[in-house]
């Protein structure tokens, strides 16, 4: 039987091109494995192989999707392959949108099996869980070694076109399909078990999970933006010059309170950003790009808004945890309602 | 941090390039921004230029914060 063919998707990371800096680069196809992918390749034996390895920067993928996918389309149909491996993205952001957006195109287009690896918190695979099968990973490239195992047993089942088991059974993140079987005991004696394990504080496995819809009300308008207070906050990663506090580049374990009541306008002089997720030169040599405190500034001499809060609050949002970074905007949301802050502007990089 | 703020009571406005991340997030008042390396801001225009560049996705914000939305709304 002849090998099956794999089409795999890396960024510019994996592809040893660059980090940051070289997130801007269009899609680009290489023959046979790149980075990764000889790892896959390896672990799939005799059964298949990585024909074709593209490769498009996270940050050019996520600002130009549309030509970025109509490209990668086109060089996927080239190979004619069996099936499409998107990453492993870990807790990568972009590249997890990436991964699972093009993963999801070619599945809906060639109607090939797709698949992707990522940490259950990258904001890819609460987008992407439904539509294709994702294996879940570890948090970060060390945990490489578990994932291609997981990546390329799933695989395997794919390409074979055998059945593939629960997410816990064959590690993938849940999409929310539901299948009938037949169980040994009836649903009652189940219910009732169930509920012996937990009154004895046993562990036990629910039927049906609740699904985590964590969705928060809009707040009101604000009526009077001439009278209002606003506060700025950041996960950008802007922090006074030489990052005082130390803020992680990756992974932020705090976050930062600074005051700007005595700037009009930030500069290279005394802000810069401590985000290792992009290219940090534009944010270097002008803050305000990413934390606009010169225009709201002039808004705030010209009367269009009350006031500017004295204090913006700052951290780095790359792989930081969801855990981490509820906690830190739970603390400093306390302050801004003790101060009277009637609205906030966030910014993302 | 965006839904924290707002579940503090305090309306948000998210500034983003990746506007499915933010969706996907659940922010509920989004306005798109312009790259990812400088949400607010172009290099590649002089310095007038691109604080009006600036200021304009800044009013967006600001037109956001006032206008009632019912679920999550994109500024565009």
């Amino acid at each position: 039987m002849s090998k099956k063919r794999i089409v795999h998707y890396i960024n510019q990371f994996f592809a040893g091109i660059g980090g940051e800096e070289k997130a801007d680069i269009k899609p680009e196809v290489r023959e046979g494995v790149v980075g990764p992918g000889m790892a896959i390749n390896t672990a799939m034996k005799d059964d298949a192989e990585i024909v074709a390895t593209i490769i498009c920067g996270d940050s050019y993928f996520n600002e130009n999707v549309e030509e970025a996918k109509a490209t990668i389309i086109d060089m996927v149909k080239e190979y004619n392959p069996d099936l499409f491996i998107a990453g492993p993205a870990f807790n990568a952001g972009r590249y997890g949108v990436a991964c699972g957006t093009i993963a999801k195109t070619v599945a809906d287009e060639l109607q090939i099996p797709v698949l992707s690896g990522m940490y259950i918190e990258n904001p890819g695979a609460d987008m992407f869980k439904k539509s294709i099968y994702i294996t879940q990973t570890g948090d970060s490239a060390a945990a490489m070694r578990k994932a291609v195992p997981d990546m390329t047993a799933l695989a395997l089942k794919l390409i074979r076109g055998e059945e593939v088991g629960s997410p816990a059974e064959d590690k993938y993140i849940p999409r929310g399909i539901r299948k009938n079987y037949f169980a040994q005991e009836r649903g009652s004696k189940r219910a009732v078990n169930m509920l012996l394990k937990k009154l004895k504080g046993e562990e036990f496995v629910t039927e049906y999970p609740m699904p985590d819809f964590d969705r928060v009300e809009p707040m009101p308008a604000v009526k009077d933006l001439a009278k209002a207070k606003i506060a700025l906050v950041t996960s950008g990663g802007i922090v006074p010059k030489n990052n005082p506090d130390r803020i992680e580049s990756s992974s932020a374990s705090k976050y930062g309170e600074y005051d700007i009541s005595s700037f009009d306008n930030l500069t290279e002089a005394d802000h810069e950003t401590a985000h290792g997720g992009y290219d940090p030169v534009y944010a270097n040599i002008d803050p305000d790009r990413v934390l606009p405190v010169d225009v709201l500034r002039d808004l705030e001499k010209e009367g269009v808004i009350g006031e500017l809060y004295k204090y913006f609050y700052t951290t780095v949002g790359n792989g930081t945890s969801v855990a981490n970074s509820k906690a830190f905007a739970a603390e400093f949301a306390k302050k801004l309602v003790a101060d009277g802050v009637q609205a906030v502007i966030l910014t993302s990089t | 941090m965006v839904k924290e703020v707002e579940r503090a009571g305090i309306p948000v406005v998210h500034i983003c390039t990746v506007v499915p991340i933010s969706l996907t997030v659940g922010a509920n008042r989004i306005v798109p921004a312009i790259a990812i390396p400088h949400p607010l801001g172009n290099p590649a225009l002089d310095a007038n230029e691109e604080k009006n560049l600036r200021r304009k996705i800044v009013m967006k914000s600001l037109e956001a914060l006032t206008t009632e939305v019912d679920g999550q709304t994109v500024f565009e």
